[in-house]
């Protein structure tokens, strides 16, 4: 059984730096992996909603016609689940955590202009071949319909 | 015979790390009976399997607990697995063993931390943390997280653990082990600590066994019970025997786990000699259907994980069973014949995680 088993500790604790650090005069050090909030290249996103379903606090929306991409702050829980999960790796995941704030409330971001109008484009494109294809198919329809019934009078 | 009184203690109390309330039935100074119940942060984890897929419930699983963390994300990922029948890649074997072994030395000397405040030892607790402070610097850089790991899929890991964090992760460990050696002198040897621990709260093997115990409260009373040995992840190809004490009182619990640091320390080397090269994770196809069940050493003890899926994302019922909750039986017993002056020691002696009771 010892007495004054602490002494050593004590004495080097006495003639030592102190271990902690005067944060925030002295910044925080993070590490390369530190999960600390997400970041989106909005321009590179192509509006898929991989991100939406993964996430499991079901924090982000997106809306594809409006080109917006949002995100609750403070019901995120850094997993980076939608940062695995997104196809155009455009999530990323930043060291920094997310700063308090005066109230809980949603950022978002849109697409610049350009990629927007970009995208208004191929969707009308999209959507003139689609009606395109359609009318055909209802013309093929028609034409097969007619031609079964001209058919069938031949038969009677 | 003196008059018997109840007296409520916490669930907010100073001494207690998370809330359970106790109602103690004492006797002049002594403790007759202690009544426990819980029920203060349930947030019902397990229900969520209704809302979330089986892949968002293994980051879901880990946030049950913020210390034990990687256990309950890898036991959970582990039942999940064998239901779909995917191999894990021996790689991912291996980084999971090293991050299990990370989590429980920072768990092990959160608690001895704790038990140093318990006793009213503030610079000890300080220094325990200061040293934990490293193998959290440790996780932070493989990981990305500090206490939440974040790193296990179905299927295996999401991050590697390169050479260079290799080499960090053992230096880390050469600074704990080194620093640990000279804390043990003062948790082990010192006169006044031993008068606070020596002889208190005992529990006998027999009693131990009949109530259930888990994990370093059932080894420190002589039961050589360690989930590790089953062999799960990387654990069968380390050598390993379980740290057991007799003493069974509190001074045992403490010795169990101040061994089981240096144990942790000694299976993290191990693996990082032994790691084979490889993938990290399995492809995993399809939906679970089935159930099963897995048993895993946490840093307090084992725990239970039981799954069941029907063959759509959403799973039936996850399941799981925690060793503080099996403990809690085991420690009323250690309080009947304490001294009230004992209680801060003996609840803080089984290592309690209310949050992973509740979940």
């Amino acid at each position: 059984m010892g007495v004054m088993t602490f002494a050593g500790t004590a004495l080097k604790n006495l003639f030592s730096k102190p271990v902690t650090t005067s944060y925030p005069a002295e910044p925080a050090e993070y590490k390369e992996r530190t999960r600390g909030h997400i970041e989106i290249e909005i321009d590179q996103c192509i509006s898929c909603g991989m991100c939406t379903r993964a996430c499991p606090c079901g924090t982000l929306s997106i809306d594809k016609i409006k080109g917006t991409w949002t995100i609750n702050r403070f019901d995120c829980i850094a997993c980076g689940f939608c940062v695995e999960k997104c196809p155009k790796k455009c999530l990323t995941m930043v060291a920094g955590y997310q700063e308090p704030g005066g109230e809980k409330g949603e950022v978002t971001y849109t697409k610049s202009p350009e990629v927007l109008a970009e995208e208004a484009r191929k969707r009308e494109e999209m959507a003139k071949k689609a009606a395109e294809a359609k009318k055909a198919m209802e013309a093929k329809k028609a034409a097969e319909a007619a031609a079964a019934a001209a058919g069938e009078k031949k038969d009677n | 015979m003196s008059k018997r009184s109840v007296i409520p203690y916490g669930p907010q109390h100073p001494v207690l790390p998370e809330p359970i309330h106790l109602d103690l039935v004492i006797e002049d100074e002594k403790i007759v009976e202690a009544i426990p119940s819980i029920g203060f942060i349930h947030r019902g984890l397990e229900s969520l399997t209704d809302k979330r897929d089986f892949n968002q419930m293994a980051y879901v699983a880990e946030r049950i607990c913020g210390i034990c963390s990687f256990g309950h994300g890898y036991g959970y990922c582990e039942t999940v697995e064998h239901i779909m029948n995917v191999e894990v890649p021996d790689r991912a074997k291996f980084l999971r063993t090293i991050w299990f072994e990370l989590s429980r030395l920072h768990s092990h000397l959160l608690w001895a931390g704790l038990m140093a405040d318990a006793f009213g030892f503030e610079n000890l607790f300080y220094q325990c943390w200061r040293v934990r402070e490293k193998v959290l610097d440790a996780i932070e850089l493989t990981t990305g997280g500090r206490v939440i790991f974040s790193v296990n899929k179905v299927g295996g890991v999401l991050k590697d653990i390169t050479p260079e964090m290799q080499k960090m992760i053992l230096e880390t460990l050469d600074f704990v082990e080194a620093e640990t050696k000279v804390l043990k002198k003062t948790f082990m040897n010192d006169y006044s600590v031993q008068s606070r621990m020596k002889g208190v709260g005992v529990l006998t093997k027999e009693q131990a066994k009949a109530l259930g115990c888990a994990g370093p409260f059932a080894r420190a009373s002589g039961i050589a019970t360690d989930m590790r040995m089953r062999g799960y992840a990387a654990y069968g190809e380390l050598d390993m025997e379980p740290i057991i004490s007799n003493d069974g009182d509190c001074y045992g619990r403490c010795e169990v786990r101040i061994g089981e640091i240096f144990q942790s320390i000694d299976l993290i080397r191990q693996a990082i000699a032994k790691i084979p090269d490889g993938e990290l994770a399995a492809v995993v196809k399809g939906n679970p259907n089935g159930e099963y069940f897995t048993r895993i050493e946490q840093p307090r003890g084992e725990a239970d994980y039981y799954v069941r899926g029907n063959g759509t994302p959403n799973l039936d019922r996850m399941r799981v069973r925690t060793p503080t909750f099996a403990n809690l039986a085991g420690l009323c017993e250690t309080l009947k014949g304490a001294d009230y002056a004992d209680i801060g020691i003996l609840v803080v002696t089984i290592d309690p995680c209310i949050s992973c009771t509740e979940r």
